[in-house]
């Protein structure tokens, strides 16, 4: 019988101070952001999908060596060059330029073993991440095509 | 506590319990032969989001497979890459400098905090309150910035490297957790006065679904539900690996063997967890991040590898065969709710639905984990 | 009889318009505030403090198609709405806002609400019958046991205020308690020294009757997705939903009128239908508070605390009361 009342005396204390914490909460301030109207900085290291980067002319410093599309493990970089011929210290060389970087963002997992396996930092990551569209195809980002954006 | 009662196996029904259920957190259905509200008979049905990964870990290589670790649990993905990350080291002969072990010590502990606080919210909403869920993920918020911060992601970090890490911590990273600390700690003794405290909530898991040790045992349940269950268990003291030999810290037992017991188990945990974190802030050695000597390509000699790291969930482990090549010939994970959530079937029998969602939930289940 | 009727139908029309906009704003009330004791701000888009949310859910409730399940049974399925808001609504005429504020005063007022109330219950099993869904099936047969085993103490409780007054008509009961907060039948009193924990078990039992959290087994969410009405959407839902806050709202003027002095100043001064509205909204704030603190019963805890707690307690305080009523 002892038990049965300290039983309901104990039960309604815990209901009464688990009533108080949540009053208390009440009265402190909220603690989000309103995300369309607020937004937040990324920090430094946020992980977005990769973009070329441009050397001092703003074209890319990407060599073509390919080793991008070997680390991925989802497959999703293409890239294609052409050669051309320059004129280095008065003859003509031979030299593989960059015509396509295709990245088809469906796939990407955001591991970043691209950036890691370039050896010669031409790839960063964005800080994008409103990334939204109701097409497949809007996925599908031509790097070049975003890099000349950028520099104009 | 629910009575006994005399079931009457030829006037059941059948419900359907998920693929798409509140309860189950995930594509989860559970199958089951219901009296009434008693379960005659319950059948856990998986392969929802089956996405193949141990066959994946065949066709990568080493380093490609890194990212998908992340993707078994995204509430503690760095305990996993940590177990990969530990197995290829010790099969290739990397020596891994103390600094990124330590931060891997702490990251882990971070992220098991992280996991554990929204196993809290979650479990207490699967019991219908919803705010203790909010004040979690307000916690959790706090480790997710702080992880963003050093790995660059929020969830699927891919922050281990073979030999060490994928970049530093620096002084804002140790601050913001030497101040996480306290705030957790507090954070901590809310909880239990809101909801492990409140007579409602102990009166809906006190003595329901009991899993013995020996059922633990039979099914291979580790992790907070066996320690629940009163079996010592624990691969960071059973099996010590990384620098966890140095830090001190207790692996809470409990032998009630019921919903509260593992309830218990996770929220001193998460203590213990704050304990480690503490330590290797303090001794956090200096010196670089990555191995000195490390090969470009790797590939393990020929054998057969297995390496155990204690999760969030408990005991996972990845065991790869190599036959000398840069990818794995086989690659088994053996996942901790995989074995854990075949305690349902038939720890649920007699039992009635609410309490066996409530065990569900006890169970610390996240689907893509167990189908993998 | 013709101004009688007039009377009724307007006292009708107003308890439907009265019930409406309470269903509607304490809606807006309860996420606001779930909000806040969650640390979020609740719905702020629509309108300053986003008070335009509860027309808007309307407009959009209202325009949805209502959809029958196959092979649910039809007249069943439609009827459990009404029948929902329907009670709900009458128990608003019996009672008084204040002295001059009744839509017809009876003289077994109390009866007449408990038996409005009661019809809450068939509701919820036409419902759940009627939708041919599992968990429909199992949250109405929850809902109903959980009804009645509740509805036991909160009559004795009743039973014992009435003793106390001597009249089963609210409006008396009211006035019986007026002049100062020393008189609401919530202080003990020489009669019923235990008036305090009939309070709280009338409470208790009107969370339950309106199966609120932590007694929303008929619901559950979290075990049977959205209990007795899963199959309803559009405005079938949207009536249940009503009917509920007009159940609570009911639940609250009953409290007030039984135990807090109706629309009676704590301090005696300017008594009028402000004290009622601010008694009543004060408690529907606590049932906000109550619903976003505590997590669910089990349907064992529950019927434990009906049989084994409320009922026992309250009978004894019944024939304490009594028999101090013979003694003074």
């Amino acid at each position: 019988m002892g038990g049965y009342f300290s039983d309901i005396f104990y039960g309604s204390k815990s209901l009464l101070i688990g009533m108080g914490i949540t009053f208390r909460e009440f009265f402190k301030p909220t603690v989000t952001v309103q995300y369309p109207y607020q937004t937040l900085k990324m920090s430094a290291r946020f992980r977005g999908h990769i973009e070329l980067i441009a050397d001092k002319e703003g074209k890319p410093k990407c060599v073509v060596c390919g080793m991008c599309e070997r680390a991925c493990p989802s497959g999703c970089i293409t890239l294609g060059s052409i050669s051309i011929e320059i004129e280095v210290d008065g003859k003509i060389k031979k030299k593989k330029v960059l015509s396509k970087y295709d990245l088809d963002f469906t796939k990407c997992s955001l591991c970043g073993q691209c950036v890691e396996n370039c050896n010669f930092g031409a790839l960063e990551f964005s800080k994008e991440y409103n990334l939204a569209s109701t097409r497949k195809e809007d996925f599908h980002f031509n790097l070049l095509k975003r890099l000349e954006e950028r520099n104009t | 506590m629910s009575a006994p009662i005399q079931l009457r196996p030829d006037e059941t029904f059948l419900l359907n319990v998920g693929p798409q259920h509140p309860a189950t957190h995930g594509v989860l259905r559970v199958k089951m032969q219901m009296d009434g509200e008693y379960i005659v008979k319950a059948e856990t049905v998986l392969g929802y989001v089956h996405r193949m990964h141990e066959k994946m870990g065949e066709n990568r290589t080493y380093a490609q497979y890194l990212p998908n670790l992340s993707r078994l649990d995204y509430l503690g993905a760095l305990g996993y890459t940590h177990g990969h990350v530990l197995a290829i080291e010790r099969a290739a002969g990397i020596e891994v400098p103390e600094r990124a072990e330590y931060i891997r010590a702490i990251t882990v502990e971070l992220n098991r905090v992280a996991s554990h606080l929204f196993w809290f919210g979650a479990f207490v909403m699967d019991l219908g309150g919803f705010s203790p869920l909010m004040y979690a993920i307000q916690d959790r918020e706090h480790i997710l910035d702080m992880l963003e911060a050093v790995t660059g992601a929020r969830l699927t970090y891919c922050y281990y490297r073979f030999g060490g890490l994928y970049n530093d911590v620096d002084d804002d990273f140790i601050e913001a957790a030497k101040r996480f600390i306290p705030r957790m700690r507090k954070s901590l003794k809310k909880y239990d006065a809101l909801v492990s405290g409140n007579i409602i909530f102990q009166k809906r898991l006190e003595g329901i679904a009991p899993v013995s040790a020996e059922m633990c045992r039979k099914y291979g349940a580790t992790g907070p539900v066996a320690r629940g269950s009163g079996i010592n268990f624990d691969v960071r003291k059973n099996e010590p690996y990384s620098v966890y030999p140095e830090f001190d810290f207790d692996v809470p037992v409990y032998h009630e063997c019921d919903s509260l017991a593992r309830y218990k188990v996770r929220m001193d945990e998460m203590e213990q967890s704050l304990r480690i974190i503490e330590q290797g802030l303090e001794t956090l050695p200096d010196g670089p991040i990555m191995a000195e000597k490390k090969p470009k390509n790797i590939k393990l000699p020929v054998g057969d590898y297995y390496q155990a790291v204690e999760t969030a969930r408990g005991s996972f482990g990845i065991r790869i065969v190599s036959d000398g090549d840069k990818n794995a010939y086989r690659l088994k994970l053996r996942s901790p709710t995989y074995s854990n959530m075949h305690l349902f079937d038939e720890a649920c029998e007699g039992m009635l639905i609410m309490d066996a969602l409530a065990f569900m939930g006890s169970l610390d289940l996240v689907i893509p984990e167990i189908d993998r | 009889m013709s101004l009688t009727l007039l009377n009724v139908i307007v006292a009708v029309v107003i308890a439907i318009a009265f019930a409406a906009v309470n269903a509607a704003y304490l809606v807006w009330a309860e996420r606001r505030g779930a909000a806040r004791i969650q640390r979020r701000p609740g719905p702020n888009i629509n309108g300053p403090f986003g008070l335009l949310q509860p027309p808007l859910d309307g407009i959009k409730l209202m325009t949805k198609q209502l959809m029958i399940p196959g092979g649910a049974d039809k007249i069943l399925f439609m009827v459990a709405p009404v029948l929902a808001m329907a009670p709900a609504i009458m128990s608003f005429v019996t009672i008084p806002f204040s002295e001059g504020i009744a839509a017809h005063n009876m003289e077994l007022g109390v009866l007449v609400i408990f038996a409005f109330a009661s019809m809450g219950a068939m509701a919820i099993l036409f419902a759940g019958w009627g939708s041919r869904n599992k968990y429909s099936v199992m949250a109405s047969v929850r809902a109903v046991s959980q009804n009645v085993s509740y509805e036991i103490p909160m009559l004795i409780t009743a039973i014992t205020v009435v003793m106390t007054t001597g009249s089963m008509d609210l409006k008396e009961i009211s006035m019986a308690q007026s002049g100062g907060f020393w008189h609401w039948n919530i202080f003990p009193s020489l009669q019923s020294p235990l008036m305090p924990i009939s309070f709280i078990i009338f409470f208790i039992c009107s969370l339950a009757e309106t199966n609120r959290a932590p007694f929303d087994l008929g619901e559950a969410e979290s075990e049977l997705v959205a209990g007795f009405h899963t199959e309803y959407g559009s405005m079938g839902f949207g009536l249940f939903f009503m009917g509920e806050y007009a159940n609570i709202v009911i639940g609250a003027s009953l409290t007030t009128i039984l135990f807090l002095g109706g629309w009676d100043c704590p301090f005696g001064m300017f008594p009028g239908v402000w004290w009622f509205l601010l008694k009543i909204y004060l408690l529907i704030a606590t049932f906000i508070w109550i619903r976003w603190t505590f997590p669910r019963t089990t349907i064992y805890g529950l019927l434990n605390l009906s049989w084994k707690i409320l009922i026992p307690i309250s009978l004894f305080n019944l024939l304490l009361t009594a028999g101090l009523l013979k003694v003074f």
